[in-house]
């Protein structure tokens, strides 16, 4: 298949320190991605720039054939950033609709789209209350819901399971392999959860601003000879020193 | 359409932040009563002595709220021992006022409104020449009377630069902004929503602030109603371009209230307040960059002169060039976040 995401010596420093180092990434179209990493490792300054909404310093990001930024573009991502952006006055399901109306969609089917992104994420019954009401994982889950309501090709996810309860994070994780099989969405994940990572299609272990290593789950194990995923990290991050 | 959203969204926000509606709509209007009451110790209604006037003078003048004693003959002296504010003395249809002028906003307000009533009577072909003396202080003696216009202004300022910088920072904070520019919406689209957003609040704002003013607060006022509006709308447009501007620069709300003693209070000093013509040259000039300055100068014509627009044209060609600025910097400085 070919590529729906295409990185190129990809950069950022922030003053004087360097945030992401010479990245080169490639995400097949219709895969789930994972970013791995510890905090601070640059995961999030990697899906910013791959979204357009900061700039690199040096370096490329194609999606979809185009580059970033790109305002077309926007249409076709999904973006769920890793702190909950919503209105905390307004209720769920206006904040939903708030986003939505941002995208070009016709009437009709933004209501659709509302009803099923709520749906997805188990939130139809509490679209009434204000945001500023809801727990710390129901928020994450409207995060989710706003980023899929426009149907993007591309969903770009900044870590959206933190502070979802385990039940809940097995049917987010079980619809977003619904949406990758049954409508060929390129899902980009990060993530420091391991046994989250086991679930995507490929990996990049990114730490202290670059890639360590790249590949399947099996591949990066059999390559270090770790039994698990966090032997695969804490290996690749010894050989890396 | 995006904008339309988005000016729909702000609104459905401020509405629901009722403290912030409050402080909007009410607190200039509690701060100008409370400034009426300091600078207008004496609320009883003006005393007025006439030598020479006829029926339909004396009605008009009571209709103005003037206490009129009527004389077949007084001076000075009267003035003083009877304490009267003034005496308005009518001889083969010349006007002659003499103002006690103890309290300068009085007779100012006094002789505003004789004249007034005078040029009603003379027709509205030739309005009334009148000659004032004064027995303390003279014509200059207007502190407080030019007090009334400025505030009105800075106030409509203050609450529009407050709110709509801290409505766009809580935007910028809380990572909404970012994600607002994660979807396919325009700088300008954003900028344009934010300014209809709270404007529509301005207008608001700005309406009930002038007509408590004029009608509660009898605050001076010889020119048109509207055109004190049109002054103060344009004066909300560049305070709240301003204010999302310098959000820009502020990572809290702290910080932005940080902003009040730099921006907005020297601005109440180069408005007129403290009268700019004996000031230092280089400070004369300071105040050409303030838009205060500017709307002051029109809000006084208009209130306190009776001037029209056309008069105070040059002020508002002034504050339209500083919103226009201002909204072009805003679209620019969005960059910061997303380069398209």
């Amino acid at each position: 298949m070919d590529n729906s995401i295409s990185i190129n010596k990809l950069s950022k420093v922030y003053g004087k320190t360097s945030v992401l180092h010479e990245v080169d990434l490639q995400v097949a179209g219709g895969e789930v991605f994972g970013l791995i990493g510890p905090s601070g490792s640059g995961k999030t300054t990697l899906v910013k720039m791959i979204v357009g909404i900061d700039s690199p310093s040096g370096g490329t990001v194609d999606v979809l054939g185009k580059r970033v930024p790109n305002l077309s573009l926007l249409q076709d991502i999904g973006y769920m950033a890793q702190s909950d952006a919503l209105y905390p006055e307004l209720t769920g399901r206006e904040n939903l609709s708030f986003f939505a109306s941002l995208y070009k969609m016709k009437k009709t089917l933004l209501k659709e789209r509302i009803a099923y992104a709520a749906d997805l994420v188990q939130l139809t019954d509490e679209l009434g209350k204000k945001v500023s009401a809801y727990s710390g994982g129901m928020k994450r889950r409207l995060s989710l819901a706003i980023a899929l309501v426009h149907d993007p090709q591309i969903l770009i996810l900044d870590e959206p399971t933190v502070g979802i309860d385990p039940e809940l994070r097995l049917s987010i994780w079980k619809e977003l392999m619904l949406l990758k099989r049954e409508q060929g969405k390129t899902i980009i994940v990060t993530t420091h959860v391991m046994d989250e990572a086991e679930k995507c299609d490929r990996i990049a272990m990114v730490r202290e601003g670059g890639i360590l290593a790249a590949g399947t789950p099996d591949e990066l194990k059999l390559a270090y000879g770790a039994a698990d995923l966090e032997g695969v990290f804490l290996q690749a991050g010894r050989d890396a020193r | 359409m995006r904008v339309l959203a988005l000016i729909k969204r702000i609104m459905l926000q401020l509405l629901r932040d009722k403290r912030t509606m409050a402080l909007l709509f009410f607190a200039p209007l509690i701060v100008l009563t409370l400034m009426y009451f300091f600078f207008n110790g004496d609320n009883d209604n003006p005393q007025l002595g006439v030598v020479g006037g006829n029926e339909a003078l004396v009605a008009a003048l009571e209709n103005a709220s003037i206490d009129v004693v009527s004389y077949d003959e007084a001076d000075d002296q009267t003035i003083i021992t009877d304490e009267l504010d003034g005496l308005l003395e009518i001889s083969e249809g010349d006007f002659q006022i003499t103002l006690e002028n103890n309290d300068p906003s009085t007779s100012r307000a006094l002789l505003m409104q004789v004249t007034q009533a005078a040029s009603m009577q003379a027709g509205a072909g030739a309005p009334a020449s009148i000659d004032a003396e004064y027995i303390y202080g003279d014509a200059d003696t207007e502190f407080f009377d030019v007090l009334g216009p400025i505030l009105v202004g800075f106030f409509v300022f203050f609450f529009v630069f407050l709110i709509s910088g801290i409505g766009l920072l809580k935007e910028r904070v809380s990572g909404t902004l970012e994600r607002l520019l994660a979807t396919p919406i325009r700088r300008w689209e954003i900028v344009l929503a934010y300014l209809t957003g709270f404007g529509i609040f301005a207008i608001i704002q700005t309406i009930i602030v002038v007509f408590y003013s004029i009608q509660v607060l009898d605050m001076v006022m010889v020119g048109q109603v509207w055109h004190v509006i049109v002054v103060n709308l344009m004066l909300a447009l560049v305070a709240l371009s301003l204010g999302i501007l310098l959000s820009t620069f502020a990572s809290s709300e702290f910080q932005m209230v940080q902003f009040i003693p730099i921006v907005v209070v020297p601005q109440i000093f180069f408005a007129g307040i403290i009268p700019l013509g004996g000031m230092a040259e280089w400070l004369q000039n300071v105040s050409r960059i303030m838009p205060l300055y500017y709307a002051a100068d029109a809000l006084k014509a208009i209130m306190y002169r009776g001037e029209g627009l056309a008069d105070v044209a040059s002020n508002l060609l002034a504050l339209a060039a500083f919103a226009a600025v201002f909204i072009f910097l805003n679209i620019i400085a969005l960059k910061r976040n997303r380069k398209l």
